[in-house]
């Protein structure tokens, strides 16, 4: 079956990336295809290179690019949700005149486009959050 | 898109204000129409309240963004349905809404949300 993933919680505030991530690995591993991963809302903040967790705790942002390194998954951040929650590529940093980008490896901004793209394209659209 | 039609339907859970998921809701919807799908959106518990007549924002320094709901029907988004029990708990009535809706019973709304493709909840 052909999955897209909406995110659209913030990491460790709340479940929702983890259980994310744990369906997409668990899909994978059953030969299931994650046609995208949608980060929404707060879920952007999943997408920040920066993110430094505990050295004994999980790094949610690193597991989701090793993940799509792993399975050339297409990590997609929404670029409105992503601009209000200052999250920036090399890109947008330049276009609005900030002095840094922070986007993790193996994700890109786009646009709500390609949420509602990954509806019509996928037999499920499952979405994680409250 | 090659002409491949789905049934999206948005369901609308949350008060307008305090978190911004009404409004990223809404954002969703104003895209989304421009896929050509087709598309309904449903008030349901606090979420009724996102089309309520008469809000005032300048208090708590938020954007009213109400009445772009008004705006949903030139983008040829039609079907909004409301849940009459999640009105009427909150002593609201049809005419206190913004928009023109449906009102459905929660029996409807699950046969409806039965006939979906896609259901984005938020």
């Amino acid at each position: 079956m052909k999955f897209t993933i909406q995110v659209s919680e913030g990491p460790y505030n709340h479940q929702a990336s983890d259980s994310a991530y744990q369906f997409a690995k668990a899909a994978l591993e059953k030969g299931h295809e994650i046609y995208r991963v949608f980060f929404y809302h707060d879920g952007v903040n999943n997408a920040t290179r920066l993110t430094t967790p505990p050295q004994d705790d999980r790094n949610v942002v690193n597991r989701w690019s090793a993940l799509a390194e792993e399975h050339n998954l297409d990590l997609v951040v929404c670029v409105a949700a992503a601009q209000r929650r200052g999250i920036a590529d090399a890109d947008e940093s330049k276009r609005n005149g900030k002095d840094a980008d922070n986007i993790a490896p193996g994700f890109r901004i786009s646009g709500l486009g390609q949420l509602i793209e990954g509806g019509i394209q996928s037999d499920r659209l499952v979405i994680f959050g409250d | 898109m090659g002409g491949d039609v789905k049934k999206f339907m948005y369901v609308n859970r949350k008060a307008p204000y305090g978190t911004i998921y009404a409004l990223e809701s809404l954002e969703v919807v104003l895209i989304g129409a421009a896929f050509e799908q087709d598309v309904s959106v449903v008030f349901i518990d606090d979420g009724v309240f996102e089309i309520v007549k008469g809000q005032d924002t300048a208090g708590i320094e938020m954007k009213n963004f109400s009445n772009t709901y008004k705006a949903l029907e030139m983008y040829d988004v039609e079907k909004l349905y409301v849940s009459k029990d999640s009105l009427e708990e909150r002593g609201l009535t049809e005419d206190d809404l913004i928009v023109d809706v449906e009102l459905k019973t929660a029996a409807e709304l699950t046969a409806l949300m039965e006939e979906q493709d896609v259901l984005l909840s938020f």
